[in-house]
């Protein structure tokens, strides 16, 4: 049985678990004094998460949500744990960041701590290095969040050795930002978690589509 | 079945396999010191010719309309469809292309003093707006997957193909890997202290880094026997795994890499010609890639990089390294590890100091990149 465990979405300066808005934040807010509070929010020590790029941040702080409360990590075999992500930007943000230092050729300091930071895939990476997760990796490039192709792939790689999933949409893009992330098993103990959802095209489109924001 | 079909290759080496395969096995190397328009040093980098691309254009309807790297990807796609004739307005058929930073000279391009890049809409720096830009070239039927994960991405579009293909989603896919030369990445990389500035030596003792280049490569994969001639080769397994380790450092004990091995190796697959490495010359990854190597038991089987003749041409790598992979065994020969003359590492594997002559049915193809990724795939004659 392939279910959807849990899920978050983060929007509009507000974080959404399983469809329930948990925390929101002043909307005038930048990002980073968003990522700042919901952070503070969550309540984790993790020193790292002070040397991301805004896009780990969400990342990291989307797949926290998403797993706080939930068995995922501890039932399921970490090398046997697929990561999937995709977005639209790629990693635009932080490469308009390394762009901006190399223009100037009187101003010229490009960074290596800035530099790692533009590929997409370092938001997979993040997650990996925080949860000790080691299986298959992913990072689509998508116009939109793509339920179709997310869903088709991650069936595939529970065709082989994966037996569980972190998938979903990171994106920040200029003042847009959006993560929504879900946690999914194939597991024969079914209906196990209170908010069962088979995994396939529509249950993605309905949670994506689940929350009510409150501004 | 999944089978490698016709494929491409556009480097500073050719602008065909043929003319790639033939240029290594002479030994030819692509990397070479040159000025960049935007730097007064010289690098030592694996560049297209402008000339070269130049003379090319006339086979790309308005192709002014199209940045560099949509005019090599044109190019690259367009040879393997005359090749196999396959119809890329089939629903059966998709496109997935493999980039790192796809159009990303679009980001510092300043339309006014520019004249290459006059009409052409900055939203091309947007991956999705780039592969959709290729979709109605070539009246794709279906927009094209764009996989960005670091440089693992050419060689895990395949398997992804590969997966795609057995769940019966689509029939032939067509993987494209490019990347160019920009200021961007070359800066990027220099920030890090990544570059050499000689010919890279992958896994030799004096290596210091790596040698950046530009290449696009494209291979068809499908589940079509007739398509299957070129090399009558299959892809046995592919797999990726996370180090979990760090960032922008490998494993200093090859965990990914190692996982990847043990889960692509097949026990009643005892006749491995050789191993086609990342081997990108910095000197972590193939220290680390040696350990993956001997802990995977692989210690006999002959490795080679062909970072040597290419430099790193990341998104592009893993797709142009299995064509060359594939060319190497159609033609029962072992092509030498460009740069490698002593030992530079301390897993205990066998290097290819020589071309030579070998009769082998496999070979195993290998890739790992920054956020700790890693990739390997097994291919097999029928």
């Amino acid at each position: 049985m392939k279910e959807i465990i849990s899920y978050a979405h983060i929007k509009h300066n507000q974080v959404s678990v399983n469809g329930e808005v948990v925390f929101q934040s002043n909307s005038s807010l930048t990002l980073i004094e968003f990522l700042s509070e919901a952070y503070k929010n969550l309540g984790a020590s993790y020193p790292k998460f002070h040397k991301m790029d805004a896009q780990c941040k969400l990342g990291f702080l989307c797949a926290e949500f998403a797993l706080k409360g939930t068995n995922f990590l501890t039932e399921n075999n970490l090398s046997k744990t697929a990561i999937v992500l995709s977005n639209c930007a790629s990693s635009l943000e932080t490469d308009r960041v390394h762009q901006h230092s190399i223009d100037d050729k009187s101003n010229y300091f490009p960074s290596p701590a800035v530099f790692v930071y533009t590929l997409p895939n370092i938001t997979i990476g993040e997650l990996a290095i925080k949860h000790k997760i080691t299986g298959e990796n992913a990072f689509f490039v998508s116009e939109q969040l793509d339920a179709d192709l997310l869903v088709n792939y991650t069936e595939t790689l529970f065709q082989g050795n994966t037996k569980a999933a972190i998938v979903g949409w990171v994106e920040v893009d200029g003042a847009n930002f959006e993560a929504f992330i879900f946690l999914t098993e194939n597991t024969e103990n079914i209906n196990k978690s209170s908010i069962f959802k088979p995994l396939n095209k529509t249950s993605v489109i309905t949670i994506y589509n689940q929350t009510i924001w409150t501004h | 079945m999944i089978f490698t079909s016709y494929n491409n290759i556009i480097s500073p080496l050719g602008f065909s396999t043929q003319e790639n395969y033939q240029a290594v096995s002479n030994s030819q190397v692509g990397v070479k010191k040159v000025k960049l328009p935007f730097s007064q040093d010289e690098f030592c980098v694996a560049k297209i010719s402008d000339d070269k691309i130049q003379g090319h254009l006339s086979q790309i309807k308005n192709a002014d309309t199209h940045t560099k790297l949509e005019q090599l990807s044109i190019l690259s796609i367009q040879d393997v469809l005359n090749q196999s004739g396959i119809n890329p307005k089939d629903s059966r058929t998709l496109l997935i292309y493999s980039t790192t930073k796809g159009n990303i000279d679009v980001l510092s391009f300043d339309s006014a003093q520019d004249d290459r890049y006059k009409g052409i809409d900055p939203k091309r720096v947007y991956l999705p707006v780039f592969a959709k830009h290729l979709q109605s070239y070539f009246q794709l039927a279906h927009t094209p997957i764009v996989l960005s994960n670091a440089c693992i991405s050419g060689i895990l579009a395949i398997i992804i193909a590969k997966r795609f293909i057995e769940q019966g989603t689509y029939d032939n896919v067509l993987v494209c890997g490019g990347d160019i030369l920009s200021e961007f990445t070359i800066s990027g990389f220099k920030s890090f202290n990544a570059l050499s500035n000689e010919p890279s030596k992958p896994f030799d003792g004096n290596r210091v880094g790596i040698n950046l280049g530009e290449a696009v490569s494209t291979i068809l994969i499908t589940n079509k026997k007739e398509l299957a001639t070129p090399y009558n080769t299959q892809i046995i397994s592919g797999a990726s795994a996370n180090d979990a380790n760090h960032i922008s450092g490998p494993s200093r004990t090859g965990d990914g890499l190692f996982q990847c091995l043990t889960q692509i190796l097949d026990k009643n697959t005892n006749d491995i010609g050789f191993i086609s490495a990342h081997g990108t010359a910095t000197p972590f990854n193939d220290e680390m890639e040696s350990i993956a190597f001997d802990r995977a038991g692989l210690n006999t089987i002959p490795v080679n990089s062909f970072k040597g003749y290419y430099g790193h041409t990341l998104g592009a790598a893993g797709v142009l390294e299995t064509v060359l992979s594939l060319e190497s065994m159609k033609y029962q020969r072992l092509i030498k590890s460009e740069g490698f003359e002593t030992k530079g590492f301390s897993g205990n594997i066998t290097m290819i100091e020589s071309h030579q002559d070998k009769s082998f049915t496999s070979f195993i193809k290998t890739a790992s990149g920054f956020g700790g990724c890693n990739a390997a795939a097994l291919f097999k004659k029928i």
